[in-house]
């Protein structure tokens, strides 16, 4: 999907066109964070969790240098080949590599937003490598040709009677049947096929264990170890950020991942590879793309303890009305608006502003990340860079000369409220941003300025 | 190293271009990781206390029928294969990894094919211990020969001591320690998957249905 050079609000305006839709999605998110809130308030000492959990991860961000490392010679030992790669192109060679040595032109893939932020799967088929996503959800969206719109909810924005539109086009499924149990036990058919005829498999990294060498994958549908277990080649594609120091740390990040991104106590699957099956060729792609940089931003350094949970969009206000594509970036909602600028801040200077700072992100946050406060920081960093959007610039521009000047202040208002109550039509169109989606307040017959000086020469 | 370009990029032999290549980058991402990571912060203690009004099997009952799974507890093997004989009766292939009970139809050489397991209707596997407060069982691949099976049978049966039913994750990693294996995976209940409007289906991609017959003795 193209989404040209729209901005987060151009998108959000086309996603709010359907207002029923909107509701739907919204309702559906809020729906999901309720479980959330279920399964943390049912277990005693969640906070001392989440708060192990942030520590932990302040450690690993301090001794990455060491526990890399670390976790480096131990996969070796285990018999992993470990590969690095500096960046998203980087990252694609490596894995083209390791398949065009095995003459594989076809690979099953289960989710990982990693390649999704590196694009490898548009890479792969410029090079002559059909890749099919696993995870249902991102099988529907890669059918219609689309990106995730939800990092753990793939296609949360798509409703049931268009999934069966495209199963009947592209699996032949029979044309009018939207059961969601008809249309997934039809993609576990289609996907079987797929998982017996593959060579090779890539799987993403939830968490990577330096003190062991091992790897963490989870999932519910079970279409890691299908791939996996079942392909000659594993491929294992991490940002270097996944590292935990010690195995006994998973007990802490296990109980909160899917509490925090479903409401489930565990997710089906909690899969820990740590040397390949006999015959088979097992690999990791230690990533940076970017990473290190953000690690020496003191103010940001803390979006990298994320487990990708999707907690912080689940409960945002925008995200659930604006739709995960409005964000035009892989990952979504208030932590990818975090960590997309520190990427690309011209492409994505819009995104720390699609936020009204209410804080909801960083208290549902299982590692603690200061999200909102982050969002706040880029903002003040996007506009002093040159980033900000013209208009908001102007209008910074406009404000600081106003109330710096109380005449002008004490006009402006005056001004204002005669506009407002005489001839509203000036502000209430569709020139004036404000009034999209608001009706404009009614303008109060005095200042507080005005009240005060009459009231103060009544006494 | 004639053949390195100031990128790192060589044009020798394969082999050396495979290490010098990702060697650079190696180092490249290290350097500025050390350059960019912030001053040492300890890690904490773990320090979770049990909670001490759980009974451990009921409350695993309980979180495993909430998760679409079911539970037997049973007193003996025989009784494990008297379920099995009543619950999979038309069940053509039964490949149980667990010695009391029987296995059905054609058996697997382990390491050989595991596509060759594609046709499974049961696995009957041991699980090594129990997590009561989300229902997943443990299991590492010195039990489980051929990876694959415990995910394309079409039903699985886990076998479980009563008396190893633990309570929290923690637990069960201080039990795992430091034990190697190749391959170690928790299960709890069937594969799912809620991805077409939220509605729960059991029976994404691996067992459609999971059994865990709990043994009293």
């Amino acid at each position: 999907m193209n989404n040209g050079d729209k901005d987060h609000a151009a998108l959000a305006q086309q996603f709010n066109r359907d207002e029923p839709r909107v509701n739907w999605h919204d309702e559906t998110l809020w729906w999901v964070r309720a479980k959330r809130d279920k399964a943390a308030h049912t277990i005693p000492g969640w906070e001392h969790l989440r708060e192990t959990a942030s520590r932990i991860k302040n450690n690993v961000l301090s001794n990455m240098y060491g526990y890399l490392q670390q976790f480096e010679e131990n996969a070796r030992k285990n018999g992993v080949i470990v590969h690095w790669a500096a960046d998203a192109g980087e990252h694609n060679e490596i894995v083209c590599g390791i398949l065009q040595k095995h003459g594989i032109n076809k690979m099953v893939k289960s989710k990982s937003m990693l390649t999704e932020e590196c694009h490898l799967n548009d890479y792969l088929q410029q090079n002559g490598i059909e890749v099919i996503d696993t995870d249902l959800g991102e099988r529907i969206v890669q059918l219609a040709k689309e990106p995730p719109s939800h990092i753990v909810l793939p296609c949360i924005h798509k409703k049931k009677e268009e999934i069966g539109e495209l199963f009947h086009e592209h699996l032949g499924t029979p044309e009018g049947n939207a059961d969601p149990q008809f249309l997934t036990h039809a993609a576990r058919l289609h996907l079987r096929e797929k998982f017996l005829t593959r060579r090779a498999a890539l799987t993403g990294v939830n968490f990577a264990i330096a003190e062991t060498g091992e790897f963490v994958v989870c999932t519910n549908e079970g279409n890691a170890d299908m791939g996996a277990h079942l392909a000659d080649v594993h491929i294992a594609c991490m940002g270097f950020e996944k590292l935990l120091p010690q195995r006994k740390h998973l007990g802490v990040f296990l109980r909160l991942l899917a509490r925090s991104a479903t409401g489930q106590p565990i997710t089906t699957y909690s899969s820990h590879f740590k040397k390949p099956r006999k015959g088979q060729e097992m690999h990791i792609v230690l990533v940076d793309n970017g990473r290190s940089v953000q690690l020496g931003r003191e103010d940001f350094r803390n979006s990298l303890k994320c487990i990708r949970c999707g907690a912080c969009m689940n409960t945002c206000p925008v995200y659930r009305r604006s739709g995960g594509h409005s964000y035009h970036t892989a990952v979504a909602g208030p932590i990818g608006s975090i960590l997309a600028p520190n990427l690309d801040m011209r492409k994505y200077a819009d995104l720390p502003f699609a936020s009204t700072l209410c804080g909801s992100c960083s208290n549902v946050c299982p590692v603690k990340i200061d999200i909102h406060d982050q969002l706040y920081k880029w903002r003040q960093v996007l506009m002093k860079e040159g980033y900000g959007p013209a208009a908001k610039k102007l209008a910074m521009k406009g404000m600081t000369f106003t109330l710096s000047n109380p005449g002008v202040y004490r006009f402006a208002g005056k001004t204002g409220r005669w506009v407002m109550g005489k001839m509203p039509f000036i502000v209430n169109n569709k020139l004036n941003p404000w009034y999209k989606q608001r009706e404009m307040p009614e303008p109060p017959a005095q200042s507080f300025n005005e009240w005060y000086k009459k009231n103060r020469k009544a006494d | 190293m004639n053949g390195i370009k100031k990128t790192g990029r060589l044009i020798n032999t394969d082999q050396l271009r495979d290490i010098y290549y990702y060697m650079n980058s190696r180092e490249k991402i290290l350097a500025a990781i050390k350059k960019s990571q912030p001053a040492p912060r300890e890690l904490p203690v773990l320090d979770f206390p049990l909670p001490d009004d759980m009974d451990a099997q009921e409350k695993f009952i309980a979180v495993l029928s909430s998760i679409g799974g079911a539970a037997h507890t049973v007193g003996s093997y025989d009784e494990i294969q008297l379920l099995i004989n009543r619950e999979y009766n038309d069940a053509a292939r039964i490949i149980s990894l667990v010695p009391e009970i029987e296995s059905r139809g054609q058996y697997f050489e382990p390491g050989t094919n595991p596509h060759l397991l594609e046709d499974v209707d049961l696995a009957v596997i041991k699980a090594q211990f129990g997590v009561a407060e989300n229902a997943a069982v443990w299991i590492t691949d010195d039990m489980l020969p051929e990876r694959v099976l415990s995910f394309i049978t079409q039903n699985l049966a886990v076998v479980l001591h009563r008396r190893d039913i633990l309570q929290l994750m923690h637990q069960a990693y201080e039990r795992i320690g430091g034990r190697d294996y190749g391959f170690g995976v928790f299960i709890a209940g069937p594969s799912k998957t809620a991805d077409i409007e939220q509605s729960l289906v059991l029976g994404a991609h691996g067992s459609r249905t999971m059994r865990i017959f709990i043994l009293q003795s």
